[in-house]
């Protein structure tokens, strides 16, 4: 006993504990950043003609997250204004850099969220390299501005330019290349001004590293950063487990013998998809309830046929198909195709952004992410038209009178002054910007409230009841409503989804800035301007075709039969070029895989009208139902009618025979039930569904679909529940408060 | 061992980055083992991994072969810990996690690691610069040698450091019946 511990002893004990696992995605995060450091590092040391190039090419990469989405989602609205793009591109995410960086210092004034965050904000590689002065970026932007003013307005001047649409990477390789400068300079005339001036700007570059070159390498850096925060998981305090979702159970089998009608209003919300992605890309599966399997379906565009003028605002097509997953069955696919407006229709819009700046959106997926947001969307509105922020914490607050958006500087300063802190007095702001809103009235244009927030409301109206029998009230005033969702970990989307479902509104979430492009810059008009409203869908099947029926999705959207005629019932909106997918599941008369059985006493109740029903149907013997849509176009209130038949002639005798975008449908539709675990796709798997997605891309020429089957690769393998410390849990290790000594 | 390892130093010194890469990815375990050891928490132990990558970037030239590439790889760890705690300053929310953590914590996990967790608040408690010895003999279970190359202090100096961790630590588990 003269020496109880021995090191062997000790060192045994520590053996037992072992030190956790550490989190691959933490790695691999931490990777990014050292070889951004060290491309950087390399690039600088070697100052030859060669450093840019890898800049570039740095930049590039990460430009293309999604299969090059990014970019070429860009030239759909820049239409061949490719430098434009590049400078947007710089602008916003350069600006987001600056306030990734603000936000974090301001974390670590925070008291409590130092623990986790603290030690991260002192990260070299954030910064831009110690030679760069940071103020020449803000002053920087506002010049680039002008160009990109003067470039997005040919986008209204006529089509052909669009037509040149390659020179976005030959922009972006054109510095590569000083011979190539000439033969970009002469692409896509208007377009030429812009990129010209980016050109010039990078012949600066070459001959020596002058400051200017220096500031083109932060820039660069800044454009890499963000989008990485944005797709891996944040570092910082977050909350977690705390998001709140309406439980919704499912849409149940209906007999058709009982309940041959159905009707739902249609729902062209994407939040859903967008708060899977954010989840799956964390590893973990999205909670059950923040699954709508129509939201997911309609995140996607599809190519269905347009309708060919205003007056006519959308067009529907049905196609019926086989089932993939049950031999027995049938899908019925109804897709909506919402007309395009042409530029030099769109009418002029009056937004009041309403802004969440309490201090639960103090995260950098949160406010710096809403901001830039913004930003983008400012970039798709036209000069005329004319924008107002409100703000509310605390309390709310006009930020912004309405101002014209050619008044670019004055909104843009608006929206880099929001700081978030304090509590959130949500339903204050929403009075207040539908005031703005209706005292600036435009009869003829669109008058809209755009609301960006958590949905976290803990000051004054906090029950979503209450906050809807306001909004209802609202609605009739002739204002509509966008809601935009941000943050993960403490988002309310029953609060935003009661918002805009009845607010005469849309809502998506937005998790990255390639999500806010995608809503506020290419699908901008399905998200500004409204061409039909409640718009109300009714089926009836044919009781002497179809045995049973289930609508996949809409749990959240079903109507009562007679609502249908009734024009005081609301229901979901179709914006500009918008597309609209339902999909019914249908067990054919006949068909063995029917789940109810017939009553054996059943023959003697049917009543002498269903008899004469059935004759009637028989007559019909071609049809498996009759769908009904009604709508009202934006500034009516009584409804129109569009019928079209369900017809046999329309099927289609295998699924590989249907089409590219109802099999794509079909494959979106089958991912979410598995997430959601209806269990009525029998064993159809993960892979059967890429399988199906994977024939099924088509041109997809945004990348979105790619993105989708990579997601449902991700399902496969993601954990049920997000684990607390981001992966492993350490076991019991008390903390050593000691001074630790220098060791050098 | 060590020719891959050396030729891969060497490319990563000269600009090579998947060379660099590869260098990372073959040490972060190792890293952030040794981080999480001497933070006692996984949050810390990761914003410490991620700075020596960072500090990596800078300081890989500054390795001349000869040494060990382990032990001048610990020592940056070491120091870069150090540095991480010199920043952090004493903050109670931080308590109120360990508070919460201990209460989630299955009674199983407890008894496993209950020594091993009372002797990582024993060490911590221990006068610098024992703590560190103590880490880098027991945990990261190094020879005195190697330690004190790490510390930049002799392998006597690493003993007679070790006896009097022993020393102190059979005195506190006296103290609290362990």
């Amino acid at each position: 006993m003269s020496d109880p511990v021995n090191e062997n002893d000790l060192r045994r004990i520590l053996r037992e504990s072992a030190v956790p696992e550490h989190n691959k995605f933490v790695e691999r995060q931490s990777l990014d950043k050292a070889m951004m450091k060290f491309d950087q590092k390399n690039a600088l040391s070697r100052q030859g003609t060669g450093w840019w190039r890898r800049l570039m090419g740095t930049a590039r990469m990460v430009l293309h997250p999604n299969d090059g989405a990014f970019m070429k989602k860009s030239y759909k609205i820049a239409g061949g204004l490719c430098a434009a793009t590049l400078a947007i591109a710089l602008l916003s995410t350069s600006a987001l850099n600056n306030e990734y960086l603000g936000f974090k210092k301001s974390v670590s004034d925070t008291k409590g969220i130092d623990y986790l965050g603290g030690v991260r904000v002192s990260n070299p590689g954030v910064m831009p390299p110690k030679s760069v002065e940071p103020p020449a970026l803000p002053e920087a932007a506002p010049a680039k501005q002008e160009e990109v003013d003067a470039a997005l307005k040919p986008v209204a001047s006529p089509a052909p330019m669009i037509a040149t649409a390659p020179p976005v990477p030959q922009a972006l390789n054109a510095p590569m290349e000083k011979n190539k400068e000439m033969k970009a300079a002469s692409v896509a005339g208007s377009a030429g001004a812009a990129s010209g001036a980016l050109m010039n700007f990078a012949k600066k570059d070459s001959p020596a590293i002058g400051g200017l070159a220096m500031q083109r390498s932060a820039v660069s850096e800044s454009m890499v950063m963000p989008i990485i925060a944005d797709t891996i998981s944040q570092p910082g305090y977050h909350d977690e487990g705390r998001d709140k979702f309406e439980h919704v159970k499912d849409n149940p089998l209906k007999l058709v013998k009982d309940e041959p009608v159905s009707t739902f209003s249609i729902d062209v919300d994407t939040a859903s998809y967008s708060f899977m992605r954010a989840s799956l890309n964390n590893n973990v599966l999205p909670q059950k309830d923040s699954v709508r399997i129509e939201e997911m379906v309609n995140y996607f565009p599809y190519d269905y046929a347009r309708p060919s003028d205003k007056a006519e605002p959308f067009k529907a097509s049905v196609n019926v198909m086989p089932s993939p997953w049950n031999k027995g069955t049938k899908l019925v696919h109804i897709g909506i195709k919402g007309y395009e407006m042409q530029q030099k229709e769109k009418p002029h819009s009056n937004l009041v952004f309403l802004v969440d700046t309490s201090g639960s959106m103090n995260e950098p997926n949160k406010l710096p992410l809403l901001k830039n947001s913004l930003k983008l969307l400012l970039d798709s509105l036209s000069p005329e038209d004319s924008i107002a922020i409100v703000t509310y914490a605390g309390s709310a607050g006009t930020a912004l009178e309405p101002t014209l958006v050619k008044d670019k500087a004055k909104i843009l300063a608006t929206i880099d002054s929001f700081n978030s802190g304090g509590s959130t007095a949500g339903a204050e702001g929403i009075r207040q910007a539908y005031e703005l809103a209706k005292r600036n009235f435009d009869k003829k244009g669109v008058n809209r409230v755009i609301l960006a927030t958590d949905g976290d409301f803990n000051v004054g109206i906090t029950d979503p009841n209450e906050l809807k029998s306001f909004i209802e009230r609202e609605r009739d005033s002739g204002v509509f409503l966008s809601v935009l969702g941000f943050g993960q970990g403490n988002y309310n989307d029953a609060m935003m989804q009661t918002l805009a479902q009845n607010g005469n509104g849309n809502a998506a979430y937005i998790d990255n800035l390639n999500e806010a492009r995608k809503v506020l810059v290419d699908e901008a008009s399905s998200t500004l301007f409204t061409i039909a409203k409640d718009v109300k869908l009714q089926v009836e099947f044919n009781p002497a075709t179809v045995s049973e029926y289930r609508l996949i999705g809409y749990e959240t959207r079903m109507l009562k039969r007679e609502d249908f005629n009734n024009d005081k019932v609301d229901a979901g909106d179709i914006g500009a070029g918008h597309t609209v997918t339902a999909i019914y599941e249908i067990t054919p008369v006949g068909s063995e895989s029917k789940l109810v059985d017939d009553l054996r006493y059943g023959n003697s109740g049917e009543s002498p009208s269903l008899a004469g029903v059935k004759k009637e149907a028989t007559v019909r013997g071609g049809e498996y139902g009759f769908l009904k849509i009604r709508y009202k176009l934006p500034n009516e209130s009584v409804s129109k009618l569009i019928t079209t038949p369900i017809d046999s002639h329309v099927e289609v005798s295998s699924i590989d025979k249907a089409s590219t975008e109802a099999r794509f449908a079909t494959s979106v539709a089958a991912v979410g039930q598995l997430l959601r675990g209806e269990g009525m796709t029998k064993d159809f798997s993960y892979d059967d569904a890429i399988a199906l997605a994977q024939s099924a891309k088509g041109e997809d020429k945004f990348g979105y679909r790619a993105e989708f089957i990579n997601l449902v690769r991700l399902a496969k393998s993601a954990a049920g529940l997000k684990p607390l410390d981001g992966g492993q849990r350490p076991p019991v290790v008390e903390p050593q408060p000691y001074p630790m000594p220098q060791v050098r | 061992m060590n020719e891959d390892l050396q030729q891969t130093i060497r490319n990563a010194q000269r600009g090579d980055r998947e060379a660099f890469r590869r260098l990372l990815q073959d040490h972060y375990a190792m890293i952030h083992r040794v981080a999480y050891r001497f933070t006692g928490n996984m949050a810390d132990a990761e914003d410490v991994a991620q700075e020596v990558c960072m500090v990596l970037v800078d300081r890989l030239n500054s390795y001349k072969g000869g040494s060990s590439f382990s032990t001048w790889l610990y020592r940056v760890v070491v120091n870069q810990c150090h540095d991480a705690r010199k920043k952090k300053r004493a903050d109670t929310a931080r308590d109120t996690q360990y508070i919460e953590l201990e209460a989630m914590e299955s009674a199983d996990a407890k008894e496993a690691n209950r020594k091993a967790s009372w002797l990582y608040r024993a060490i911590a408690m221990l006068k610098p610069p024992l703590p560190e010895t103590a880490l880098l003999v027991l945990a990261e279970e190094l020879s005195h040698a190697e330690a004190g190359k790490i510390l930049g202090c002799k392998e006597s100096t690493v003993s007679w450091r070790m006896s009097e961790v022993r020393k102190q630590l059979t005195v506190m588990m006296e103290g609290s019946h362990v």
